[in-house]
C-alpha cells in the first residue's frame, strides 16, 4: 500500500488547487449571494480539462481516473464547494454517455460537454420518487423512431441552465428493469423547467423542477439498451458519490483552514485562541476526521479505478463518513469563529450550508447505509 | 528560433518563509516549493511565442537537486518542449549559474533566452545580465513586453520613472517583469504530456564549470517583526511626530 502520489497527481492537484484558488476563491460568496451560474469560470475550469475528467480524450476528456478526480473536486471545492459540485454532476452525466454511448452519441455530445459549451444535468428523482428511485414513473413510450416522454423530474442540479438532460425514464413495466436512460436536449419541445429552487446552499447553480408534455425525442438520444437505464444511474453514481464526498472534503478543509488561521488572529482572555488547549484539541480532531475520511475517499476511488467488485460497497462508506465529516468539520469551524462564523463575513457558514445537502443526494446516508448493510448481511448469508 | 527558459525551484510565493534556528538560509525542509513564479512568466512568454509561429522550440533548463526536475516538468506541462536538469546538491549562486547556462546556451544555440528578472527566493536579480555578459549577447531586463520581428526583439522595460524601449540584436537575454503576461494553468492533458517529454540529466563538471560559492553568507535573520501603529488625534500630532520622533520631515 503506497499512499504517496505520482508527480502527476501532486501536479494536477497543485494546478487545480492554483485555479480554485484563483478563479473560484474570490467570486464564491458573491455567486453564492447573488445566486450566480459562473458559467465563465466554469469554461475557463473546462478548457483545463476539469469537464470531462474521466471521459476518453479523443472526444476531448482528459482520460484520466476517479483518482484524480477526487483529488481535483477536493481541491475545486476548497475554492467554492457549490461550484464544484455542479461540475461534479456535469462529470458524472458526461461519463454516462462516454461510458453507455455509441460511437455516434460520443462524438455527438461528448466534445461540446468536455469544453461546457453544453452544460449537462442527471435527472433521475422525482417529486414521489427520491430514495426509491426505482419507482419512478416518468414514462417515455416508443412510437416508430421516437419516443414521446411525460412526466416531471425534481431537485435537477443545472435544470434550466443545462443543455443535455441525461434521463432515467420508465420505457418497460415496474422496477428496475423497467428504467431506459434516454437523453433529452434543451429546446425540445414538450421540456420545460419549474422555477428555481429556494435553497439553504449550492446557490452557484439553480436547481428547478424537470418537466416533459408529449415531449418527442429520437430512439438514438436512448443511451444503452431497453431497461439498461437505472444500471447506468447506479454506476454514475458510485463515481459521483466519491466526487461528492471529494467535494465535502474541500469544503471541511477550507473551513479547517480558516480555524487555523482565526485561531491565531483572535485574542479573548489577554490570550490567542489558539493558546487554548481546549480548542488546540477541537483542530486536532478536526484535521483527523478529514484525513480519515480523505482515506476513505481515495480507497473508494483507486477501487473504481481498478475495477474492484466492493467499489460500490466503498463507494457508499466513503461517501456516508466524509460528507458526515465534512459537514461536522464546518460546524465546528463555525463554532470557533464565535459570533463572527455566523456570519457572511467569514466563509465558513457558506461551506457549512453549501456541504450540508452532501448528505441528503447522491442517494442519502441512510440509503448508504442500506447499501452497506444489505452487502453486510448477503455476506453472512453466504458462509452459513 | 530555439528559446532557452532557464526555470529555477523557489519556496513557493504563499509559503511564510522561516529562517533556519542556525541563522545559515531559510527553512526548505517539508516546505512547498514551485517554479519562481518570474520565471512561469518567461515560460509562458515563449510559450505565446511558439504559439504565434516565432518559436520552434523551447527548451527548459533548471539547476540545483534532483527535485527541480519537477519545475521543468510544469514548465513542459505549459507547453515546453523538453528539458535539461544540471543536477547538484551544491549551493548555486547566480555567477555559477550564469556560466552553466552559458555552457549550455554554447552548446543549444538558442536565439532567446528568457528568464525571470530575480527569483523570489533571493531576490539577486543577476543570473539574467551575468548570463548576458558572459556570453557577450545584449540584455533587455525588466521586460514588461517582448516583440520579435526578423533578428531584432523590442523590449519595453520597466525603469524607474517609466518605460524605455530598447531593440536588441537576437540571440539576446531578456528576463521578465510581472505584467508581461499572466501564464496559463497546465491543463490536465497537457500535464499528462509532459510525462513523455523528455528531460536530460548532466552535471556541473560535463559542462566545464566549478560551481563553487564566491560570496559567502554570513548570517540570515528575520526582519526585526513590526510594532503595533498608534492612533493620532490630529493632523498637527501627526507632523509633530513625523518631524520628532520618526525625523522624516
Ligand atoms: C440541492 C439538491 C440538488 C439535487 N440534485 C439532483 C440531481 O441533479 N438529480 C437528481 O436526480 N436528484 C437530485 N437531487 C435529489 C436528491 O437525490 C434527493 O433529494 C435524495 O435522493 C432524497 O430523496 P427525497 O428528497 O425524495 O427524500 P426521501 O426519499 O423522501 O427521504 C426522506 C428521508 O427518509 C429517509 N429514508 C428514505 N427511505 C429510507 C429507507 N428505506 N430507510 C431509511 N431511511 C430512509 C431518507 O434518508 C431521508 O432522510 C437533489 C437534491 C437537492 C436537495
Ligand atoms: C446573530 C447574533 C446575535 C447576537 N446578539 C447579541 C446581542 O444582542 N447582544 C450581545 O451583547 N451580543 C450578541 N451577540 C454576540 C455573542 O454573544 C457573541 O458572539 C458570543 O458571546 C461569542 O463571542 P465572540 O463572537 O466574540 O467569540 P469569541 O469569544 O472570540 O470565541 C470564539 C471561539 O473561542 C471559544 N473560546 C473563547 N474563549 C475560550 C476559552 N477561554 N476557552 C475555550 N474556548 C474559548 C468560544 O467558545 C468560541 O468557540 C450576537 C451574536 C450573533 C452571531
Amino acid at each position: 500500500m503506497d499512499f504517496t502520489l505520482t508527480e502527476e497527481q501532486r501536479a494536477i492537484r497543485e494546478t487545480a488547487r492554483d485555479f480554485a484558488e484563483r478563479e473560484f476563491r474570490p467570486q464564491a460568496a458573491r455567486w453564492d449571494e447573488e445566486r450566480i451560474f459562473p458559467v465563465d469560470a466554469l469554461r475557463q475550469a473546462a478548457a483545463l480539462g476539469f469537464a470531462g475528467i474521466y471521459v476518453r480524450e479523443d472526444v476531448g476528456g482528459s482520460g484520466l481516473g476517479r483518482f484524480d478526480a477526487a483529488l481535483i473536486f477536493e481541491e475545486l471545492a476548497a475554492g467554492c464547494v457549490s461550484t464544484a459540485a455542479y461540475l461534479s454532476i456535469h462529470n458524472m452525466a458526461a461519463w454516462m454517455i462516454d461510458r453507455f454511448g455509441n460511437e455516434a452519441q460520443r462524438r455527438r455530445f461528448l466534445p461540446k460537454l468536455a469544453s461546457m459549451a453544453h452544460f449537462a444535468s442527471y435527472c433521475l428523482t422525482e417529486p414521489g420518487a427520491g430514495s426509491d428511485a426505482a419507482s419512478l414513473k416518468s414514462r417515455a413510450v416508443r412510437h416508430g423512431d421516437q419516443y414521446v416522454i411525460d412526466g416531471a423530474k425534481a431537485f435537477i442540479s443545472g435544470g434550466g441552465a443545462s443543455d443535455i438532460y441525461v434521463c432515467m425514464l420508465r420505457t418497460g413495466g415496474e422496477g428496475p428493469k423497467g428504467i431506459s436512460c434516454i437523453l433529452v436536449e434543451k429546446g425540445t419541445p414538450g421540456l420545460s423547467f419549474g422555477k428555481p429552487e429556494k435553497k439553504l446552499g449550492w446557490n452557484s447553480q439553480p436547481t428547478s423542477m424537470v418537466l416533459f408534455e408529449n415531449c418527442r425525442v429520437p430512439v438514438t438520444n436512448r443511451l444503452g439498451e431497453e431497461g439498461d437505464g437505472f444500471k447506468i444511474a447506479m454506476m454514475g453514481l458510485d463515481g459521483g458519490r466519491i466526487n461528492i464526498a471529494a467535494c465535502s472534503l474541500g469544503g471541511g478543509r477550507a473551513s479547517l483552514e480558516a480555524s487555523q488561521r482565526y485561531l491565531g488572529e483572535r485574542t479573548q482572555f489577554g490570550k490567542k485562541l489558539a493558546e487554548f488547549q481546549a480548542l488546540q484539541f477541537r483542530l486536532a480532531d478536526m484535521a483527523t476526521e478529514l484525513e480519515a475520511a480523505r482515506l476513505m475517499v481515495w480507497r473508494a476511488a483507486a477501487g473504481l479505478d481498478a475495477g474492484d467488485p466492493e467499489a460500490t460497497l466503498h463507494c457508499a462508506m466513503a461517501k456516508r463518513f466524509a460528507t458526515d465529516a465534512g459537514f461536522a468539520v464546518c460546524n465546528e469551524a463555525l463554532q470557533l469563529h464565535g459570533g463572527y462564523g455566523y456570519l457572511k463575513d467569514f466563509p465558513v457558514e457558506r461551506h457549512l450550508r453549501d456541504v450540508r445537502v452532501h448528505q441528503i443526494l447522491e442517494g442519502t446516508n441512510e440509503i448508504m447505509r442500506v447499501i452497506i448493510a444489505r452487502r453486510l448481511l448477503a455476506q453472512t448469508d453466504r458462509r452459513s | 528560433m530555439k528559446i532557452l527558459v532557464p526555470v529555477k525551484r523557489v519556496v513557493d510565493y504563499n509559503v511564510k518563509v522561516r529562517v533556519k534556528t542556525d541563522g545559515t538560509g531559510v527553512e526548505t525542509a517539508g516546505v512547498k516549493m514551485s517554479m519562481n513564479p518570474f520565471d512561469e512568466i518567461a515560460v509562458e512568454e515563449a510559450v505565446r511565442l511558439k504559439e504565434k509561429g516565432i518559436a520552434t522550440e523551447i527548451v527548459a533548463v533548471s539547476l540545483g537537486v534532483a527535485q527541480c526536475a519537477e519545475t521543468i516538468r510544469t514548465a513542459l506541462a505549459m507547453g515546453a518542449d523538453r528539458g535539461i536538469l544540471v543536477e547538484t546538491d551544491a549551493e548555486l549562486q547566480p555567477l555559477a549559474v550564469a556560466k552553466l547556462l552559458a555552457a549550455i546556451a554554447k552548446t543549444e544555440q538558442p536565439g532567446l533566452i528568457i528568464l525571470g528578472k530575480q527569483a523570489i527566493d533571493d531576490d539577486m536579480s543577476a543570473t539574467g545580465q551575468m548570463l548576458a555578459a558572459l556570453l557577450g549577447w545584449p540584455q533587455g531586463t525588466f521586460a514588461s513586453k517582448v516583440a520579435i520581428e526578423g533578428e531584432t526583439i523590442t523590449v519595453t522595460r520597466e525603469v524607474d520613472g517609466g518605460l524605455e524601449t530598447v531593440a536588441l540584436a537576437l540571440p539576446a537575454v531578456v528576463t521578465t517583469d510581472l505584467r508581461l503576461n499572466e501564464p496559463r494553468y497546465a491543463s490536465l492533458p497537457n500535464i499528462m504530456k509532459a510525462r513523455k517529454k523528455p528531460i536530460v540529466t548532466m552535471s556541473p563538471a560535463e559542462l566545464g564549470v566549478d560551481p563553487a560559492p564566491r560570496l559567502t553568507v554570513v548570517s540570515v535573520a528575520e526582519p526585526p517583526k513590526r510594532k503595533a501603529g498608534a492612533k493620532v488625534a490630529s493632523v498637527a500630532e501627526l507632523v509633530a511626530k513625523l518631524r520628532n520622533e520618526a525625523k522624516v520631515i
